[in-house]
């Protein structure tokens, strides 16, 4: 038998995947880039709402849709950026917040707009939403899933990184931006490209978020904090530091939640600022 | 709006009165905050709170438009002050300046505090501890419901007359009195820090932060000051809310007042001195305006303006106004 803080252990890695999943995009796109982009969560969400609308309207199988939440999703990122984003590479800080939170609150207001302000509810396949006993530990199907997906992606997306000419152009241009330029990396592809991947990304983390956090046109804000923590606590541009932040992030929450509930949604706030405070540019990070 | 003449240039004792010299917008625009007594009486209660909204704008304008500190948790100092007003005429005495003196004090104290750690970060890690801080803060008090009331907010705050003379009336005569006299006391103590040397370190410091130093004005000390003063003033604001509404609800403390309050300033136009207030009176008549009409749908026109603004309107309302002036007088 297994004492429960496993329990909240396995919770607290399944919970953060997702965050790891919605937030890893972010984390490069900055890096790359510098640009803020606090309308990331807007394209996990529409992820979601995809998967929601494909399922209930058309019947689809779960697994179906996920590939097409990510398809939408990295799609309208690239359509927002090549006519937006791109020019606002060059402006400052508070230029950036202004213009994608205004994006943020509009898809927000859009989300309301089409589908109403309920949650939505999804219908998981059955096979799913049980539960298998181990060593007297309760382990919820679909968070064994969602933990999977997330190591499976995590590989993918190193592998991409470390071993691919895509992907030591992308560790060129965070690295340094302009010696990349004078090496002839088309640094604006990679980042459109980057941008779209992360954007999908965001994209199928929204959707397999539904199960475990529902889904209202609020994802786009209440999840945006959860993302810019995991991203400013691991370090810009690291894929690693995202994941070390996500699953620390992840497991202070349910922790948290679970042995001191009065503190509340306290601690990954306190985690936060502490981490900040230790190390500005987060765990991974080499500037701030 | 500030008049640069360089054939009279000039000593910098007088180059320095230019700038804080009166001119007869400023004291039309004044003149033009008494109208609603008169001409809108029915809008009073509106007309008090963009006062207050006004003061807040200002504040952040201080760290925001004057020294570049980018804020998503300005919200904090505001709601301090809404809940210690609040608290301090609930528990200990309903005298109105009394309380504002201890939103003042409490803000201050909580801002003093926090600018040690604010002044020593800057671009992303900043604006990440700013929001944390500020949801820190919510959390707090929504778990400190027997002090706070939680989400059920603070009932029961009943305030005594202003100089033990003027009721707040259900109109909102006495409180827009109220919060228009504090905004205006406000403002000439904020425009004159901006037109002292002070404030032109601060501008120094938005523009290059780390030569500041070089030149004899250490950034993160002027920083330390200014957030103080700021967190100060944004107290006020929060203090005249609690005391003019006679409740404070967990809502003064949240993210999306901190957003709207950086949506105003900016659409105003940021490191101008009216720039908040301006920009808080379009943004709170347009709101009552449009929630009017489809209040769910209020923050989809808050973010089609946010792009205007981004991408057309850089530097706000009176900064497209300004350059238009500049080309008027061109010709």
């Amino acid at each position: 038998m297994l004492p429960p803080v496993f329990g909240v252990l396995f919770d607290g890695i399944a919970y953060g995947m997702l965050l790891f999943l919605l937030s890893v995009g972010m984390s490069v796109t900055l890096g790359l880039m510098n640009f803020v982009n606090l309308a990331h969560c807007a394209f996990g969400m529409l992820g979601a709402y995809v998967t929601v609308m494909l399922m209930k309207n058309f019947n689809w199988n779960f697994f179906a849709t996920l590939p097409f939440a990510f398809l939408a999703a990295a799609f309208v990122s690239v359509l927002v950026e090549r006519t937006l984003y791109r020019r606002l590479y060059r402006a400052t800080d508070l230029d950036q917040v202004l213009l994608t939170i205004g994006l943020a609150f509009i898809s927000v207001a859009a989300a309301a707009w089409f589908f109403g302000t309920t949650q939505q509810p999804v219908a998981m396949p059955s096979y799913m939403r049980g539960s298998i006993t181990f060593f007297g530990l309760n382990i919820g199907i679909y968070r064994l899933f969602l933990i999977a997906v997330g190591i499976v992606v995590t590989i993918l997306l190193v592998m991409t990184l470390e071993h691919t000419r895509f992907g030591a152009q992308v560790r060129a241009a965070v690295d340094n931006q302009r010696m990349a330029r004078g090496l002839g990396i088309d640094v604006d592809r990679t980042f459109a490209v980057t941008f779209a991947l992360g954007s999908g990304l965001a994209g199928l983390g929204g959707a397999l978020a539904i199960e475990i956090v529902g889904l209202d046109p609020h994802f786009a804000f209440v999840y945006l904090v959860y993302v810019l923590i995991v991203v400013s606590v691991g370090g810009l541009g690291s894929i690693a530091g995202s994941f070390a932040a996500a699953c620390l992030i992840g497991i202070s929450d349910i922790a948290g939640k679970y042995y001191v509930p009065q503190l509340g949604g306290f601690l990954i706030y306190l985690v936060m600022v502490a981490v900040l405070m230790w190390k500005p540019a987060g765990l991974f990070g080499k500037r701030s | 709006m500030t008049a640069s003449d360089p054939a009279a240039a000039m000593t910098p004792q007088t180059y320095m009165q230019s700038l804080s010299r009166w001119r007869v917008l400023e004291i039309a625009f004044w003149l033009a905050t008494l109208l609603p007594f008169w001409l809108f009486p029915t809008y009073l209660s509106l007309a008090s709170q963009i006062a207050i909204t006004a003061l807040f704008a200002l504040s952040l304008d201080l760290i925001l438009g004057y020294a570049g500190i980018v804020s998503l948790g300005h919200a904090a100092f505001f709601g301090l002050g809404a809940y210690s007003a609040g608290i301090f005429t609930k528990f200990v005495w309903g005298e109105p300046f009394s309380g504002l003196l201890v939103a003042a004090l409490v803000a201050g104290i909580v801002g003093f505090a926090s600018s040690f750690i604010i002044s020593r970060f800057r671009h992303l890690t900043l604006i990440m501890i700013t929001l944390g801080l500020g949801l820190l803060l919510h959390e707090a008090a929504n778990s400190m419901s027997w002090l706070t009331g939680g989400s059920d907010g603070l009932q029961g705050v009943s305030i005594k007359p202003v100089f033990g003379v003027f009721k707040f009336d259900l109109y909102g005569y006495t409180a827009y009195g109220y919060a228009l006299g504090i905004l205006f006391l406000c403002f000439l103590f904020t425009r004159r820090l901006i037109n002292s040397p002070f404030g032109l370190a601060l501008r120094g410091i938005r523009e290059n932060f780390t030569r500041m130093p070089a030149i004899g004005a250490d950034s993160r000390a002027h920083i330390r000051k200014v957030y103080t003063i700021s967190a100060i003033i944004a107290g006020i604001a929060g203090g005249i809310l609690a005391q003019t509404t006679e409740t404070v609800a967990l809502e003064v403390l949240s993210f999306e007042r901190s957003a709207d309050v950086l949506v105003m300033l900016v659409l105003g136009g940021a490191g101008r001195l009216y720039g908040g207030l301006i920009g808080a009176g379009v943004f709170m008549i347009a709101r009552d305006q449009f929630s009017g009409i489809a209040p769910q749908y209020w923050y989809f026109w808050i973010g089609v303006l946010l792009v205007v603004v981004v991408m057309l309107l850089p530097n706000g309302i009176l900064g497209g106004l300004s350059k238009l002036t500049a080309r008027w007088r061109r010709k």
